[in-house]
């Protein structure tokens, strides 16, 4: 202001500098329109005409999934080419006739097309997968008289080996509009096929791939002319699983018609061996999809052949229950196992009378000679001296009453009852009866077999509890190089008195022995197991014949070999066929056989990392004891 | 001029004028965003969406311009500051989408606060000018370079092209607002010629591949490696097709065909263009043209220089959003990815739009309003 020379920055030079800005707006926005009107008035019609005959389309190039193999490279699942139909519906004038025309020649359903373009709203829709040759053919033969179709070779799932392991593989399925909201779902575009159970959905970002793209021009009736630019799509991952083919086709054979379920468990790793659960499902229908009918058929079958029994059923353990029992009697100081308590038949509480299986008792018992002969009124007694608290405790500890985090969907957690537990989800104060039912496996306690076989496998493993798991690895694409995803996790249950662990082992090895399981007893390697038999409706008086067969009992058998340092850990659940050392326990020693009896098998036991973990946890153990 | 106490009561016939050439963009957004994205599934249509960012604007509208901008002016250095840390927070703990990191997840939704941190920046430049006389090329054009520099190249490494170039448009405009001697001008131009060579290398490839192909499909349209030029020529079937009439509402082929991506957002002109042809573009420009004629107005009568630097900022911003979005739909720029202002979808873009354009109405009140 002072010195008029100064470069200083007037407000009053600064505003009237702005009408210089005012006009660079002016002739810029001028600019805008002179050069709308160029488009919109002086080349419209020109711009008219492109826009009608927009002959370009882009197309998405759906990648090949990745494979999956079991843990000898045994394909299960793979992709093959298979013809789709689609249509786009900005090159058809007449919708009516066009439809008319599919009906007649592919036998599609004028009416449900109609829907599918209503729901779907977007342009190029897929009519029908899995096209034959032939109806391939037809379609191209008809090309002039179906503006628009277009047939398009794409990939197609397909699961070789049919329903065998296909609740652990699972299916994939057409994205849902509310997937595709999702964040894990972000970048996939409309009409993808995704994982929608089992490992398929579980590995779904390592299986899925990288969709490419496919820019074309087409001619009017919206068949392709030239490729003006290619987006190779990039196929998926391949996927390991633990699973050991042989094993699993085994477990499901011998299951045969019966719903029930086998797991086996690697008892050093937590690798799922077999993981089989009957009835079971045709994962190629599933994914190629179902018509609505077929799928209320499958959701409706009384026998539910879409729940996968080893992790999503939870039954009562009965008496395999008694492994925590002993784990719970072990666990405390208050109780001596060597005591010997009378087993009469019966164990009177209050104004009820608990029965023996055994009517006429098993004579003065210890803790040994009651779980080799599943003796009840051994554990009633024990139970109702350690409180449902202990037992509790115990259950959990060996993992019940929560997941196992198995790498699949929609795993269930059982039930681990305590007065706490009965008073928030039944809003009813805890019966010490309660606690009777509950200490030979019934009552409020279910569990799934999953978790079972990892009770069993923990038991012969020195107390060490894995993260069971269904996948190896996965091989990349990029370099072929196999990334293992799973390396053993886990924690260890310890029980307070010395040798508590060893005790157990030792009684279920005489169960298979000399006991309840003896029909699991093999001449080639040593055994230990326990029998259950889970009653499904109360006690009652009826002869086992006279029971409709869906009030029957679940039949459960738990085994683990070799004795000294196991490899295979089994839980065999029948459901409804009665007595488990009668039903289950051969079914555990045909796989424990098969599965031992393979050289293949015995060629990993080289000592490795983990035989040197087990060493170090028997030591721990010692140590602690 | 007369009775200035009257007029501050209310709102005066300028005023009503300015509140509604934005009422009427913002509804114009809305509508064709409606139309643009018809057929699209979802619990929630996007143009709804748009309609309650376009409420939530209106509250930024309204605080900002009750709001005495010299109080924004003083805390203007630590707003920037706030505003730069979060561009490093998007840096480290922010969402993707497309390859770029642009968002931070707010619970249901996402922010993009290199939309935001332009007002700040506006604040800090203008209040720099403002405060002192900056004499002499170092204070006048290197040291306030330095102060939006961080923020620059922060947003261009999220990358988000567009948003870094409007930040740098915003320090030019003032730049040229406040007056640089020609010299001054000349040497700064030769000094980032000069520079180019070196800068060049880092600049290109601090860009993702798909907006090197952006701006070579530009440069060179038989280049087209990725279709990028495809999008920029179904834009301009788009508003070509539109002829002088129009397609009318819902008639837009190209858009609803889904030949043009992004049509809600970046390329919404493309389907207003398509829908109500050059009779119904011209308006809208019209709008537009108002829009900024009346903020430089307010920019020539603020009372002080800080009014006048915050006004004449605010409109820089937009001209160059406004002109470089409806110039890459039509093929006049390169598709750098700039929504257009108050049209486009975007909760962040439309927010700050509105908070800047309040920000202009507290300008114009503040010249009736002696400060001390």
């Amino acid at each position: 202001m002072t010195d008029p020379g100064s470069s200083a920055i007037e407000l009053g030079e600064v505003q009237r500098r702005l009408w210089l800005l005012k006009i660079g707006v002016v002739i810029v926005v001028g600019l805008l329109v002179l050069r709308l009107w160029q488009l919109q008035v002086r080349d419209g019609p020109h711009y008219q005409h492109l826009s009608q005959h927009n002959r370009t389309r882009s197309i998405v190039l759906h990648p090949a999934r990745g494979l999956i193999y079991d843990r000898n490279g045994f394909l299960l699942a793979n992709s093959v080419p298979s013809f789709n139909v689609y249509v786009e519906l900005s090159d058809v004038r007449n919708r009516e006739r066009l439809f008319q025309k599919l009906e007649d020649l592919l036998a599609l359903d004028a009416r449900e097309l109609n829907k599918k373009i209503l729901t779907h709203g977007r342009t190029r829709v897929k009519l029908k997968a899995g096209l034959s040759l032939r109806e391939a053919a037809i379609v191209e033969s008809h090309r002039l008289d179906l503006p628009g179709v277009v047939v398009h070779p794409e990939y197609q799932r397909n699961y070789p080996q049919g329903s065998s392991a296909a609740h652990v593989i699972g299916y994939i399925g057409e994205m849902s509009e509310e997937q595709l909201g999702q964040e894990k779902f972000h970048g996939l575009v409309q009409g993808s096929m995704i994982g929608q159970y089992g490992v398929e959905r579980m590995y779904d970002r390592a299986l899925r791939g990288q969709a490419g793209r496919k820019l074309i021009e087409v001619d009017a009736l919206g068949h392709e002319k030239r490729t003006i630019f290619v987006e190779k799509p990039q196929a998926g991952n391949d996927v390991y699983l633990t699973l050991d083919f042989r094993l699993q086709k085994l477990a499901e054979d011998v299951l045969g018609d019966e719903a029930g379920a086998i797991v086996a468990l690697d008892p050093q790793t937590g690798e799922t061996l077999a993981l089989a659960s009957q009835p079971g499902f045709d994962p190629n229908a599933l994914s190629h999809g179902l018509p609505v009918e077929e799928w209320n058929v499958l959701l409706q079958d009384p026998r539910h052949p879409l729940t996968n029994r080893a992790i999503q059923g939870q039954y009562p353990p009965g008496s395999i229950f008694k492994i925590i029992m002993a784990g719970a009697v072990l666990g405390t100081r208050a109780i001596d196992p060597t005591e010997r308590i009378r087993c009469g038949g019966g164990f009177r509480f209050g104004k009820r009378t608990f029965r023996d299986w055994k009517a006429n008792g098993h004579g003065n018992v210890d803790l040994h000679a009651a779980m080799m002969h599943s003796c009840d009124v051994y554990f009633y007694r024990l139970g109702h001296r350690l409180g449902i608290e202990t037992i509790a405790t115990h259950a959990k500890r060996f993992g019940l009453g929560q997941r196992t985090g198995v790498d699949l969907p929609s795993e269930v957690t059982g039930i681990v009852p305590s007065p706490e537990w009965k008073q928030q989800t039944q809003g009813e104060a805890w019966y010490p009866g309660e606690t009777i039912s509950v200490s030979i496996g019934q009552g409020f306690v279910t569990v799934t077999p999953l978790q079972m076989a990892n009770v069993i496998a923990a038991v012969g493993n020195h107390g060490r509890v894995y993260t069971p798991h269904v996948v190896r690895g996965v091989r990349q694409r990029e370099h072929g190089m196999i990334q293992e995803w799973n390396p053993a996790r886990g924690h260890a249950v310890q029980l307070v008195q010395p040798q508590g662990l060893r005790r157990i082992r030792t009684a279920l090895a005489a169960v298979v022995a000399e006991g309840t399981g003896r029909r699991a007893r093999s001449s080639l390697v040593g055994i230990a197991g326990k029998t259950g038999t889970a009653q499904v409706v109360g006690l009652r008086e009826k002869s086992e014949d006279d029971t409709p067969k869906k009030f029957r009992d679940h039949a459960w058998f738990v085994a683990y070999a070799p004795l000294a340092r196991p490899r295979i850990a089994v839980a065999v659940l029948v459901e409804h066929m009665g007595q488990g050392g009668a039903v289950a326990a051969p079914l555990a020693k045909q796989l424990i056989e098969a599965y031992l009896s393979d050289p293949s098998n015995v060629e990993r036991m080289a000592p490795s990392s983990s035989a040197l973990h087990s060493r170090a946890w028997q030591e721990g153990e010692a140590v602690h004891g | 001029m007369d009775e200035p106490w009257k007029r501050s009561r209310g709102l005066d016939g300028f005023d009503w004028g300015f509140l509604g050439v934005i009422c009427a963009l913002v509804s114009i957004g809305v509508l064709t965003i409606a139309s643009g994205t018809a057929g699209k599934a979802g619990q929630f249509p996007i143009y709804a969406k748009q309609a309650v960012w376009v409420g939530v604007g209106s509250l930024a509208f309204l605080a900002m311009s009750t709001i005495d901008y010299h109080k924004l002016a003083f805390a203007s250095y630590l707003l920037y500051g706030l505003g730069l840390l979060l561009l490093v927070v998007v840096m480290f703990g922010g969402k993707s989408t497309r390859g770029a990191q642009r968002w931070i997840a707010l619970g249901p939704v996402a922010m993009q606060p290199s939309e935001f941190v332009k007002i700040p920046l506006l604040l800090v430049l203008a209040t720099y000018y403002a405060t002192q006389p900056r004499h002499g090329w170092w204070y006048r054009v290197i040291v306030p370079g330095f102060i939006m520099l961080p923020g620059f190249f922060l947003i261009l490494k999220q990358p988000d092209l567009g948003n870094s170039l409007s930040f740098l448009a915003i320090y030019v405009t003032l730049l040229l607002a406040v007056g640089v001697k020609s010299k001054t001008l000349g040497l700064v131009f030769l000094s980032a010629l000069m520079m180019f060579p070196f800068v060049w290398g880092e600049l290109w490839g601090s860009l993702h591949d798909y907006q090197k192909e952006r701006i070579i499909s530009f440069v060179d349209p038989g280049y087209d490696p990725g279709g990028k030029g495809y999008q920029a020529l179904q834009s301009r079937i788009a508003v070509g097709s539109g002829e002088l009439l129009g397609k009318g509402f819902h008639g837009n082929t190209q858009t609803q065909f889904k030949f043009l991506p992004d049509s809600h957002t970046d390329f919404i002109f493309a389907v207003y263009a398509e829908e109500w042809g050059f009779l119904g573009t011209v308006p809208l420009i019209g709008l537009f043209l108002a829009l900024l004629l009346l903020g430089l107005d307010i920019a020539a009568n603020a009372k002080d220089l800080l009014g006048t630097l915050l006004a004449v900022g605010v409109v820089g911003m937009m001209t160059f959003n406004m002109v470089v979005n409806i110039g890459m739909t039509i093929g006049l720029a390169p598709v750098v990815g700039i929504p257009l202002p108050l049209l486009s979808y975007g909760g962040s873009t439309t927010v700050m739009t509105m908070a800047a354009l309040g920000l202009l109405l507290s300008v114009r009140k503040g010249r009736l309003t002696s400060w001390s």
